[in-house]
């Protein structure tokens, strides 16, 4: 059967060096998929090929059984990505930037979202540009987007990054709403994420030389 | 899953892209400044002879809002590429030449736009023959889309480059020179006293051209710069 996302025979290699070779995964609705593997391993590499992002050099990444440079624009509807860097508009207030990727998906926003503010823990930040705003609260925007978006496949690179506990733990509560309503993230951490309830399964990219 | 509409999504897109700018004033002023400098100290180098500069005045006004151009022309793509935004927008649910297309529309409105408006206080400074006024007010309507959706490949190409801006001026420079012939040229014919539908007529070419084929080409050179 075919999952929600699946990667097959993925290769990637950048200059000289195989990044990782015929990696395969598959992933279905209510389930995560954590990436590990040491710095350079090529696990943003292996996300961002995923997301349509990166060039597939060998294999295929399949969307619901097609292949994403068919369905692309269905599957760019379904996916949210959000990397190292996470497309937040510096010069843009935390609002601002959340209506914008909300009319982006396609969902707008019919008064301004001081409710998802308020759940990532931003109230009274609401009015000031981005760019003011420490690390990690300009990550907490970025990830506000989890909140009001109804893309079913989350792939993020490092989601944890610069987050507090409290942060981490708001986070971990998310992903186990999202994979109970039939949900499925890709994912890179150097986390343990035992806290989980669901489904947690991992792919081990060793650093090749 | 409704469909979602390429126009709702553009109109999100060109509207982000407006209020950023509107934070960024120095940066879009920047450009125009440059211009009238120029245009200004052309009188105090060369001598205030008003037959002289109406003369050199076509190649004057041209020459530098092309230079003009090139400077503003980095912000297009470059800090959508420092913030991560780039690529969100090649991950956007509609063809990524519409984004493209806005991207390059905010950019012609907020360069081209001061210029048009100057135009006629530019020829003014230059003593510009008055037959000419209105070709070169075309010239500039027509060219200033060029320049921005050709420019637009440039940066894209070099967006991923730390220090890609000289490299870029190499690049554009060369692909712009027909424009500045063309447009040169109309302005010339007009301040005669002659028809200058003729280059008018290239400009347009050009202008059809570039914008509807530069969309595929900048989208291209984006997918080797988010590598």
């Amino acid at each position: 059967m075919a999952g929600l996302l699946s990667a097959q025979q993925v290769t990637s290699v950048r200059g000289e060096r195989t990044l990782f070779k015929a990696l395969s995964l598959s992933l279905n609705c209510g389930e995560l998929c954590q990436v590990v593997g040491p710095n350079g391993a090529g696990k943003s590499s292996f996300l961002r090929i995923c997301a349509g992002l990166l060039p597939l050099q060998q294999g295929e990444i399949q969307y619901q059984g097609e292949s994403i440079e068919q369905c692309r624009t269905a599957y760019h509807q379904d996916l949210l990505f959000i990397g190292h860097k996470a497309g937040v508009k510096p010069e843009l207030t935390a609002i601002e930037n959340l209506m914008f990727f909300a009319q982006a998906q396609g969902q707008p926003f019919e008064e301004p979202p001081y409710d998802v503010l308020a759940t990532v823990g931003l109230v009274g930040l609401e009015d000031i540009p981005a760019q003011q705003l420490s690390a990690g609260q300009q990550r907490r925007i970025a990830l506000a987007r989890l909140w009001c978006s109804s893309a079913k496949i989350w792939i993020l690179d490092e989601p944890f990054t610069s987050l507090d506990t409290a942060g981490i733990e708001l986070l971990h509560g998310r992903f186990d709403e999202h994979l109970q309503q039939g949900g499925a993230v890709l994912m890179t951490s150097h986390q343990a994420l035992s806290q989980l309830k669901g489904a947690v399964s991992q792919i081990v990219l060793e650093y090749q030389h | 899953m409704a469909k979602i509409r390429t126009a709702t999504i553009l109109t999100a897109l060109i509207k982000r892209d407006l209020s950023v700018a509107m934070r960024q004033r120095s940066d879009l002023l920047n450009p125009i400044i440059f211009l009238l400098v120029v245009i200004t100290l052309f009188p105090l180098g060369v001598g205030p002879e008003p037959e002289i500069l109406g003369r050199i005045a076509p190649g004057v006004i041209w020459v530098s809002a092309l230079l003009s151009a090139l400077l503003g022309l980095e912000r297009l793509f470059r800090d959508d590429f420092r913030d991560g935004a780039l690529e969100q927008m090649l991950l956007l649910p509609v063809a990524t030449e519409w984004a493209i297309v806005g991207k390059i529309f905010v950019h012609w409105l907020l360069s081209a736009a001061p210029l048009l408006i100057l135009a006629p206080l530019l020829a003014l400074l230059l003593n510009l023959p008055q037959e000419a006024w209105f070709t070169l007010w075309m010239t500039l309507l027509l060219g200033t889309p060029v320049l921005s959706s050709v420019g637009a490949i440039g940066v894209a190409l070099t967006v991923s480059l730390n220090k890609g801006g000289a490299l870029l001026s190499l690049l554009l420079l060369p692909l712009l020179v027909p424009l500045l012939i063309f447009a040169t040229a109309a302005i010339e014919t007009a301040a005669s006293g002659l028809p200058a539908l003729g280059p008018l007529a290239f400009m347009g070419a050009i202008l059809v051209l570039t914008t509807t084929l530069s969309p595929f080409a900048v989208h291209a050179a984006l997918r080797v710069s988010v590598n």
